[in-house]
């Protein structure tokens, strides 16, 4: 392997270069025509580097759209998934894990089968189930659904069965401790790197979702951050500096959570790629 | 022992108290959609007639979709896109994470964090953002097609007339498939750079010895172990790319675009559900959908199948 190191072609770095540089380019300039007016974007040549108009773009976006509650929404509908998600999935995983009960099996492959159903089948039912409950227009319907994810559930099940001893556990039971107590003192506790990535890919997920919130959010006022930038978009006259600014606000979070766990999060996404 | 402030619970029923979440949300969110779908397709209904107005209608729903013009126009929409999209992702992925692998050793995690960014970000925001690339006068696409063009021998990249990529029904698909591919090449590469990963060194170095050069073992060793990555990769593809959704919904600007050209089937079905108000025809739709979506993972599995007995 070695020795071919040194003889790759410079033309493949290159083009891996300028890959890279695809790869950047709608991001940067993302930012750069959030900074810019309507008709500093569409003049020719067009910007190349950051102007002055961000604060202008900005309050046309909340003259626009309600863009604090969007927000707002969209990190509480985030925070609450994330939440509920490593607490039902933690749950199922350690039952997975470290129990022998009747229907193991058969609800396992469930879990499974789960992963592989496409999303669509459910949309209308959900809304229509969603209209029954008088969950539409309320955050919980974006994040009860999916919150004993199987993908978590999976994942769960596999960290607990590589990682947790059983003996831990049966020696807790032989000093008396309450299975509840088990899970809650002992079992969390040492979840916490899977529960990282796992609470990383829900709160992106739930940050991005836009099918979700299309079909439950029907009032401008509930609408999530993706919801309320989509609706900015008309045949005519689209603001598009303002456009870009609550696009380019809305994937700074993304951007600085990806800086901080990128490795950890590339390898919790493909591990168990299924949903892709 | 501290007395504990949670109650006390036998192992006999731990269990069942653990999974009790997913048991409930499963049924009440996964199982009943499904069968209730199902049910749905058989019916005529509109939501705002209320539930009492639902009527068994048969397979009438089928029967209109086949028959329908639009079905099959969205249905050929999502096979070209899912394809122009989903052969180069892997075509480009393979050779990028054998050329990662084996040439970038401490900058690698960044370069696959740039590769792999645009996975994780919203379609939404990201799709908005091409929406301007693509603008037909002074998007940055086709200025950089220009500028590429003013370049000695690369004259054939400038198109005589700015390309008007997304209101002109022929270039709308190309646009698309533009966008996910952007999206999904690094996820892609990092499946493959995964699966690299596990093909032990001195395979490469035995073969070397024997003189093979990089290309043969590019050819005989790397794509040969990397077939069940390929296999899971193309099958994610095919599953995705078939449900497409959020990338021409907002490059179309939620329409289908000029004469329904980016209009995919997932499109459709919600269209139909939420714009047209017809929700039997639209589930109708949604498992016509998914037959197809099996149908094609079943060719897949297939094709795999098949050339691994050749060999």
């Amino acid at each position: 392997m070695r020795k071919s190191d040194r003889m790759a072609p410079w033309a493949a770095y290159l083009l891996v270069g300028v890959g890279m540089f695809i790869m950047l380019a709608p991001f940067y300039f993302m930012f750069v025509f959030a900074s810019h007016s309507r008709s500093d974007i569409f003049s020719l040549p067009p910007p190349l580097w950051f102007g002055n108009d961000f604060m202008l773009n900005f309050s046309i976006l909340t003259e626009r759209i309600p863009f604090w509650r969007s927000l707002g929404w969209s990190l509480y509908v985030a925070l609450a998934a994330t939440g509920l998600t490593l607490l039902f999935c933690s749950m199922g995983g350690y039952a997975f894990a470290m129990f022998e009960f009747r229907f193991k099996k058969p609800l396992f492959t469930l879990v499974m089968a789960t992963m592989l159903l496409p999303a669509f089948l459910g949309m209308i039912p959900t809304f229509m189930i969603m209209d029954a409950f008088g969950w539409i227009d309320q955050p919980r319907a974006l994040y009860i659904p999916g919150a004993a994810s199987a993908f978590g559930i999976f994942m769960m099940r596999q960290f607990i069965t590589s990682s947790i001893p059983r003996d831990l556990i049966e020696a807790a039971r032989m000093d008396g401790c309450g299975e509840l107590r088990i899970y809650w003192s002992i079992v969390l506790p040492l979840l916490q790197p899977a529960m990282g990535t796992l609470g990383l890919i829900t709160f992106i997920g739930s940050w991005n979702n836009f099918i979700g919130p299309l079909i439950v959010m029907r009032s401008p006022e509930m609408y999530t951050l993706p919801l309320a930038l989509r609706s900015l978009q008309s045949p005519v006259n689209t603001e598009w500096g303002a456009l870009m600014a609550g696009a380019a606000i809305a994937t700074v979070p993304l951007l600085v959570l990806f800086a901080i766990s990128s490795r950890r999060l590339i390898d919790g996404l493909t591990s168990g790629a299924v949903r892709g | 022992m501290k007395r504990s402030l949670l109650p006390r619970l036998s192992p006999e029923w731990a269990p069942y108290v653990f999974l009790s979440p997913f048991v409930l949300l499963f049924v009440v969110f996964g199982i009943f959609p499904l069968v209730f779908s199902f049910y749905l397709a058989f019916q005529s209904w509109e939501p705002t007639a209320g539930l009492l107005a639902m009527k068994f209608v048969g397979l009438e729903n089928f029967a209109f979709a086949l028959q329908d013009e639009w079905f099959w126009k969205s249905l050929k929409n999502t096979v070209w896109l899912a394809t122009a999209a989903g052969v180069p992702q892997h075509l480009v992925a393979i050779p990028l994470a054998f050329f990662i692998h084996t040439s970038y050793k401490r900058s690698r995690n960044s370069v696959v964090g740039i590769y792999f960014l645009p996975y994780i970000t919203s379609t939404v925001a990201i799709a908005m953002m091409f929406s301007t690339l693509f603008s037909t006068e002074y998007g940055m696409i086709n200025q950089g097609l220009h500028a590429l063009g003013q370049v000695p021998g690369l004259g054939w990249l400038a198109p005589a007339q700015p390309i008007d990529w997304l209101n002109h029904a022929e270039n709308v698909k190309p646009a698309i498939s533009l966008v996910v591919f952007w999206r999904y090449l690094g996820f892609n590469t990092v499946l493959y750079l995964a699966a690299l990963q596990t093909i032990p060194g001195d395979i490469y170095e035995a073969a070397t010895m024997d003189g093979a050069g990089r290309w043969q073992q590019f050819w005989f060793i790397t794509l040969p172990s990397l077939k069940p990555m390929i296999y899971f990769g193309v099958m994610l593809s095919v599953v995705g790319g078939l449900q497409l959704f959020e990338e021409p919904f907002i490059l179309t600007g939620g329409r289908g675009g000029t004469d329904q050209a980016g209009m995919t089937t997932a499109m459709y079905m919600y269209r139909t559900a939420f714009e047209f108000n017809d929700f039997g025809t639209a589930s109708a739709l949604s498992w016509l959908l998914f037959v197809f979506v099996a149908l094609l993972t079943w060719l897949t599995n297939q094709a795999f199948k098949d050339r691994h007995a050749q060999k």
